[in-house]
């Protein structure tokens, strides 16, 4: 199957400006060489914590952002290079969802206006086969048709993700950017909304880029996974893979982090000492050197940039002490490494 | 005797568009040494309740006559003002969700957390400050000597939220507030956060009332948890048992409808509709119409906290006819009816 969507070394540096005239003095690397697909019809989770730059990388991807270098190609079409009348055109098939829904629906526009508007800029529909098909739109996410005349202020957080849903969905795209779509949304809440946009997602073949921060909420709704750490893809797997078994040090100490409701369970914890250093000056090497904790962590860490290589089948990763490594040892030796890389897995993530 | 006994708390909101019962006759008690976790979802009154032990409610909001909030023997509700400064800081204090607006942007934190010092204890200035990069450093701060120099935007945010709890302890107050502490902090911080609040506690003996949405931090932080819904307690057990044998449908719910690492990939369980606002709680049950359970009786008559087990209470009619639920064998039925309640 080919990809739907192929992101290739996608990158972004925003510009420090230093002083009154707004000199650049240095750059901050928020997404550095992003690279993967998405297959028609599939759920890739993106998670990683503040700053780790998923976010931009779901903006890139909708060019709400533009990329300083990489490809993102749809459908075997480049993104990036399209004029701004091509780039319309093309984002009738891609959709975005935004984290907050009070900001994020125009308070000015009624429940129908909003939906209505990507029908008449794409010239779907019109007159009443518009309104019926907003009609309709809002019975699929679970609204009354007659919410239609109202203002987005007259609904809860819930309902508001809904009609954003239903404002995606009408103009029936084929992949949708979503970005933290439920973390500002109560549990109960939140809930319904991942289950309605699954079965949005299998009767029509949706490919959603989840974007997240909240990691058992990507296990649910993901195919597949990356991790992002300091704007760079540190480990990409199948969910059932990576929450099973996961290499990249930093995934197995993100993993361990987040709490588990169950309070007779003992785990082990493996935590995390100090702050993400600043994506301004990231360390050399691999990025996460210096709060890793693999013990065969050496000076090799910290003057080689480790490949995103496949462990096992389907399992990416960037580390040079997990075996195996295209980094041989001999080189990472002449790096001063004096571990030999082994595998380590601290904590079995699942319970 | 416990260090706080909150009875019959009420606390009203006189607003536009009438009366807001935020929080409508809750009791409870916090032990010293204790760490007693407060969850429910947005709206049932779990901050309101914060603020009002505080006496932080500002108008239109107030403490309804015939509340009290005993603690240490004082009834705080009757206190005057003077007296009740005296406690907010020294005896109980507060951890807020945001960091960032917790701390004043134009004082360094050394200031800051001195300035607790100073407000609550004569001394000099300096001792004060020395006082201060103490507390620093026993929450983790790096040279704190240097960072106490330092102003809050040159924190990151968990290094903030640990100025915060700096704040919260210098005093050595016998009860902590934490509101949401976690929450807008990333779970490998959240992770470092609460393992400082627990050895913190451990060290120095103080209570918590920890207030959270989230049923993993719960389960990993706290010993008793009350659940909240409508501005009122609706179950109030040991952590183990209420993760165990949930007994309320709320309860229930909430803990169907948490997806968790590990966990099958099955669908998850909701709770149809939303959180009734507070100026028009459900009659009855404030949770029947949300819920599966719910018969004539749901309706009409309002529960009250029925005993299920040792320090285990539900406000639930199921604890009176249990065979209800057996009916319903599901734990919670699986609705897509979407969201029924109409709009305010």
């Amino acid at each position: 199957m080919t990809a739907l969507l192929s992101v290739r070394g996608l990158t972004k540096h925003f510009p420090i400006k230093k002083g009154i005239f707004g000199r650049p003095g240095g750059f901050v690397r928020a997404v550095d060489g992003v690279s993967f697909d998405v297959m028609p019809g599939e759920t890739l989770g993106l998670v990683g914590e503040s700053g780790c730059g998923k976010s931009t990388t779901g903006r890139m991807i909708l060019r709400l952002i533009e990329p300083t270098a990489g490809t993102v190609e749809f459908d075997g079409v480049n993104l990036l290079t399209l004029d701004s009348k091509a780039l319309r055109k093309l984002r009738r098939r891609i959709q975005v969802m935004f984290q907050d829904p009070f900001s994020s629906l125009n308070p000015r526009m009624t429940v129908g206006a909003i939906i209505r508007e990507g029908l008449t800029i794409h010239r779907i529909a019109e007159g009443a086969a518009a309104d019926a098909r907003v009609r309709q739109l809002l019975d699929e996410v679970g609204l009354r048709a007659e919410y239609m005349s109202r203002y987005p202020h007259e609904f809860s957080g819930g309902q508001r993700q809904r009609i954003g849903i239903a404002r995606a969905l009408a103009v029936e795209p084929s992949f949708i950017v979503c970005d933290e779509p439920v973390s500002a949304l109560d549990v109960s809440v939140q809930a319904q909304v991942i289950n309605l946009m699954q079965d949005l997602q299998r009767d029509r073949g949706l490919a959603y880029l989840f974007i997240a921060h909240d990691l058992s909420v990507v296990e649910h709704i993901a195919d597949r996974v990356a991790v992002m750490y300091l704007g760079k893809i540190v480990e990409l797997a199948t969910a059932a893979d990576l929450y099973r078994e996961p290499l990249m040090p930093y995934t197995q100490a993100l993993l361990s982090a987040v709490p588990v409701a169950d309070p007779a369970l003992k785990k082990t914890r493996v935590m995390l000492r100090g702050d993400v250093p600043s994506p301004a000056n990231p360390p050399s090497g691999c990025v996460f050197h210096p709060r890793c904790q693999h013990p065969a962590k050496d000076a090799a860490c910290s003057a080689i940039v480790p490949p995103l290589e496949e462990k096992s089948p389907g399992h990416w990763v960037a580390c040079i002490k997990q075996p195996p490594t295209g980094v041989e040892w001999g080189v990472q030796q002449a790096a001063g490494g004096t571990k030999p890389p082994s595998r380590y897995l601290p904590v079995a993530a699942s319970v | 005797m416990p260090l706080l006994s909150v009875e019959n708390l009420r606390t009203y909101f006189y607003t536009d568009n009438g009366l807001a019962r935020a929080v409508d006759g809750v009791s409870f008690e916090i032990g010293a040494g204790e760490t007693v976790g407060l969850v429910g979802e947005s709206g049932c009154g779990k901050s309101v309740t914060a603020l009002s032990l505080l006496r932080l409610v500002r108008p239109p909001g107030r403490i309804e006559p015939g509340s009290r909030i005993v603690f240490d023997g004082a009834d705080l509700t009757t206190l005057d003002e003077k007296s009740m400064r005296a406690i907010r800081g020294a005896r109980i204090s507060m951890v807020f969700q945001e960091p960032m607006t917790a701390l004043n942007p134009v004082f360094t934190i050394g200031d800051q957390v001195a300035e607790v010092v100073r407000v609550h204890r004569a001394g000099s200035k300096r001792e004060a400050w020395a006082r201060a990069v103490e507390m620093l450093e026993t929450v983790g701060i790096p040279s704190p000597a240097q960072r106490a120099h330092e102003y809050p935007h040159q924190l990151s945010g968990g290094m903030r939220q640990r100025v915060v709890i700096a704040m919260a302890l210098i005093m050595s107050p016998a009860l902590v507030i934490a509101d949401e502490p976690t929450t807008a902090l990333d779970v490998t911080i959240q992770a470092q956060i609460l393992e400082l609040l627990r050895e913190l506690q451990q060290r120095l003996g103080t209570s918590i009332l920890l207030i959270t949405h989230d049923l993993g931090v719960v389960a990993e932080a706290v010993s008793r948890v009350i659940v909240m819904y409508g501005g009122e307690i609706v179950e109030e057990a040991p952590v183990r048992e209420l993760f165990a044998q949930a007994h309320h449908p709320y309860t229930e719910g909430l803990l169907h409808a948490m997806p968790q690492v590990g966990q099958e990939r099955e669908r998850l369980a909701t709770i149809p509709g939303t959180v009734p606002p507070p100026t028009a709680w459900p009659k009855g049950c404030r949770f029947h119409d949300r819920c599966p359970y719910a018969w004539e009786r749901c309706a009409t008559e309002h529960p009250p906290l029925y005993q299920i087990g040792a320090g285990h209470v539900s406000r639930c009619h199921l604890a009176d006819e249990p065979d209800r639920r057996a009916d319903k064998h599901e734990p919670l039925v699986v609705t897509e009816t979407g969201e029924r309640s109409a709009s305010r």
